[in-house]
């Protein structure tokens, strides 16, 4: 009887398991490290991204499904700088994984790759949804994301030993290609530098500080707070003296509060994908800021 | 260069233009060409003195902005360094979070009767609350990693009464293999589906009916957990339990051994991106020896000796659109509890002591949704119903009324959270739960949560 019970249950196990059998299973908690590690890893890692673009990383449920992945992963690799702090730490204590634990090789924090911005020198929730570590939406510069890929690769490396050099052969032929498509994207993007621009939530400082825009003001009131009427009215008035040329937004912001400030200011409201995933040309890394590039452009030329 | 050469035909054309025109003779023409060529090598000398200063400002300006781009990275540098210094005997302090809450409640009936028709009542945490204005459960919760191989927390619980209680109190390893985790210490059981969530997560001001009835608000116990993790993509959870079962549905008994066991499975996923969904089933058996309670109607105090098993059935499905629950989301949850305790009754400890036999079979169970309509603000749903089933008192059946009563409640509430650190909610109520005699609550509540940022479980 009991035997005939293991057997059934055992039965069932493999049932639900999953056929593949990649060498290394990675968690990304955002779109773009997971296609940076499609980028290094090839077919020798399985990717399981825990969001997508059109999901505000701040905020993301602890589902059983992302405590699933987590169980089985080898490497989890996540922007840091508490981004993930309402989430992951549920994930990471439920998956009873001690590979990925934080301190461990399988886990890896983007954040700590590159020089961050915006780290505030006061503290205080009053001030909103701020991070202690700095701004966390790194990957809107792509430099950031070079500093990342050696990091990562390196990390890939000694993770899984056995594939070392498949990971650095990868590595070295993405940091040729990016370091061409960075020139290129540099080049087109020449006559944003200057540009004046609205932001909805403060998700674009790295772009900003690449391509030499800047912001002069933010629909939200405080981080993390969503625009009120009162404060719209606000930065209507501030326009008057400071003048911007678009607003920007991340696609799971809420369209309504840029397009009012657009229509009434004479902006141009654009979408920027943000992220792998953001939209339909967004669907790699370099699709991603081909395409926030073009936008760009395409909005300026409005 | 162009520059330069163009400026000197210009004063050729200037000075020398209209002086050939009047040009008398030989000697004027040539004292008139030395002049213009000293005037033509002077410009000159003056022109290139310039171009040089010039130049040499341009490279100070450059050298100075570098100076300050570098200064400004140092600066950067230097903040980032100092954030994240730790300040000396401070830098393993445990993260710590404080949740403040209180409540204002108007009920059509006094609190202090409140009972719940048809069911031996569980503990004295049971009930709507106090009237008029008080504090309801802050809390204060400490909890980092010990070490590489566990975690710690505690939560404690602030009451109205000016008590603190110990609510858990835990260590837990992170580093067991195999999808395994092993907890010990004073922690809230993992059956069913809120019982492992804190109070100010819940989406009502009160705990269902069923959770009152059953396990007497909340099940926590001193004891030790195993839970395993099985896996495969789908969520695949086992846990059990072994404790004190100090608590209703138990009681202390002082034994060696556990006086309550747990048992739970728990299965999970997603269904497209938008929808996910968790289920489960426990089982928590204990074994009381003389749990009393005070019989209200008879004025005495009754005790129960025996064992006592709950079965648990619980679901809950959310849904966001896109999986973006920050404009939008719902959740709908549900569960079932069903009892069986049998042993025997002793009726009025202190003064009779006629002991009978006591076996009874009850269940309940509560259905709630909580619709987010727009950011910031929530509604939702409760039906709570009981079904008193069937109850034998043996011997004392003539002095116990066990005739059969099946309380409901009806709860609708709305809330609001300016961030995701603080929310207000109002909720009404109307309250079958005493025999005969419908109670209609109005509860007015904040919730608060300071210090370090909490992560919510599903």
């Amino acid at each position: 009887m009991k035997r005939t019970l293991l057997a059934a249950c055992a039965a069932l196990l493999t049932l639900v398991a999953p056929a593949s059998h990649a060498a290394l299973r990675a968690v990304a908690c955002e779109p773009e490290w997971g296609a940076l590690l499609r980028e290094l890893g090839g077919d020798r890692v399985a990717v399981y991204v825990a969001t997508t673009a059109l999901q505000d990383p701040h905020h993301i449920q602890a589902r059983p499904s992302l405590i699933a992945s987590v169980r089985r992963a080898g490497l989890v690799v996540c922007t840091g700088a508490e981004l993930e702090v309402g989430w992951l730490p549920i994930l990471l204590r439920q998956a009873g994984n001690p590979a990925v634990q934080p301190g461990q090789p399988g886990y890896f924090e983007a954040a700590d790759a590159v020089r961050m911005l915006e780290v505030p020198t006061r503290l205080d929730r009053a001030d909103g949804d701020v991070h202690p570590g700095g701004n966390p939406h790194i990957q809107t510069d792509p430099r950031n994301i070079a500093a990342v890929a050696g990091a990562l690769a390196a990390r890939l490396a000694r993770v899984d030993p056995a594939n070392a050099a498949f990971y650095q052969a990868r590595a070295a032929d993405f940091a040729r290609r990016w370091q061409a498509a960075i020139t290129r994207w540099e080049a087109a993007a020449a006559p944003l530098r200057g540009l004046a621009v609205v932001v909805h939530h403060k998700a674009f400082p790295y772009l900003e500080d690449w391509l030499g825009l800047v912001e002069v003001a933010q629909l939200e009131p405080k981080p993390g707070v969503e625009p009120s009427s009162g404060h719209l009215a606000e930065v209507l008035q501030g326009l008057k003296q400071h003048p911007a040329k678009l607003v920007l937004r991340t696609p799971y912001n809420d369209a309504r509060a840029s397009e009012w400030l657009a229509q009434r200011a004479g902006l141009v409201a654009v979408m920027l994908p943000n992220t792998v995933g953001g939209d339909d040309r967004a669907s790699d890394l370099f699709g991603l800021f081909d395409d926030t590039i073009d936008r760009l452009l395409k909005a300026v030329a409005q | 260069m162009n520059r330069h050469t163009l400026t000197t035909a210009a004063l050729v054309a200037l000075v020398g233009g209209p002086a050939l025109a009047h040009a008398a003779g030989s000697d004027d023409l040539q004292a008139l060409r030395d002049e213009i060529a000293a005037i033509r090598h002077s410009y000159d000398a003056r022109i290139a003195e310039l171009e040089a200063r010039l130049k040499q400002a341009e490279a100070h300006a450059d050298a100075a902005g570098r100076t300050a781009a570098r200064a400004d990275d140092t600066a950067r540098q230097v903040a980032a360094r100092s954030t994240t210094r730790p300040a000396a005997a401070n830098a393993f302090n445990p993260a710590v979070s404080l949740i403040l809450s209180g409540t204002y409640g108007n009920f059509s009936r006094d609190p202090s009767s409140y009972r719940i028709g048809g069911f031996i009542p569980g503990g004295d945490e049971i009930g709507p609350g106090e009237r008029g204005f008080s504090l309801a459960e802050s809390e204060l919760a400490i909890s980092a990693n010990i070490d590489p191989w566990f975690y710690g927390g505690l939560n404690l619980a602030l009451t109205p009464e000016n008590e603190a209680e110990v609510e858990q109190a835990f260590v837990q390893t992170t580093s067991l293999p195999h999808g395994l985790t092993l907890k010990a210490g004073r922690f809230f059981s993992g059956i069913g589906y809120l019982n492992e969530q804190h109070a100010h997560t819940w989406d009502f001001v009160d705990a269902p009916l069923a959770y009152q009835a059953f396990l007497g608000k909340q099940f926590g116990d001193d004891g030790v957990q195993l839970k395993w993790l099985a896996p495969t993509d789908l969520f695949l959870e086992f846990g059990a339990e072994l404790g004190r079962g100090r608590n209703f549905p138990g009681s202390d008994r002082g034994i060696n051994g556990a006086g309550a066991q747990a048992v739970f499975a728990h299965v999970g996923g997603d269904v497209g991106v938008s929808h996910s969904w968790r289920a489960g089933l426990s089982l928590l058996r204990t074994t009381p020896r003389d749990r009393a309670y005070e019989d209200v109607d008879h004025g005495v105090v009754n005790a129960v000796s025996g064992t006592s098993r709950l079965w648990i059935a619980d679901f809950v499905w959310k849904w966001a659109p896109n999986g973006d629950a920050t404009h939008t989301n719902a959740k709908l949850q549900g569960e079932y509890f069903r009892r069986k305790e049998d042993g025997s009754l002793v009726y009025d400890v202190d003064g009779a002591a006629s002991e009978g036999r006591y076996a009874s079979s009850q269940s309940g169970w509560y259905l709630q949704g909580v619709y987010q309509f727009m950011p910031r603000w929530r509604t939702g749903l409760r039906y709570d119903r009981l079904n008193s089933g069937s109850t034998h008192y043996g011997a004392n059946a003539g002095v116990l009324d066990a005739s059969g009563y099946d309380p409901t409640r009806l709860s609708l509430m709305v809330d609001w959270s300016p961030s995701e650190f603080s929310r207000w909610r109002v909720q009404v109520a109307r309250d079958k739960a005493r025999r005969d005699a419908p109670d209609t609550q109005l509860m007015l509540q904040y919730l608060m949560s300071l210090g370090a940022h909490g992560a919510h479980r599903y």
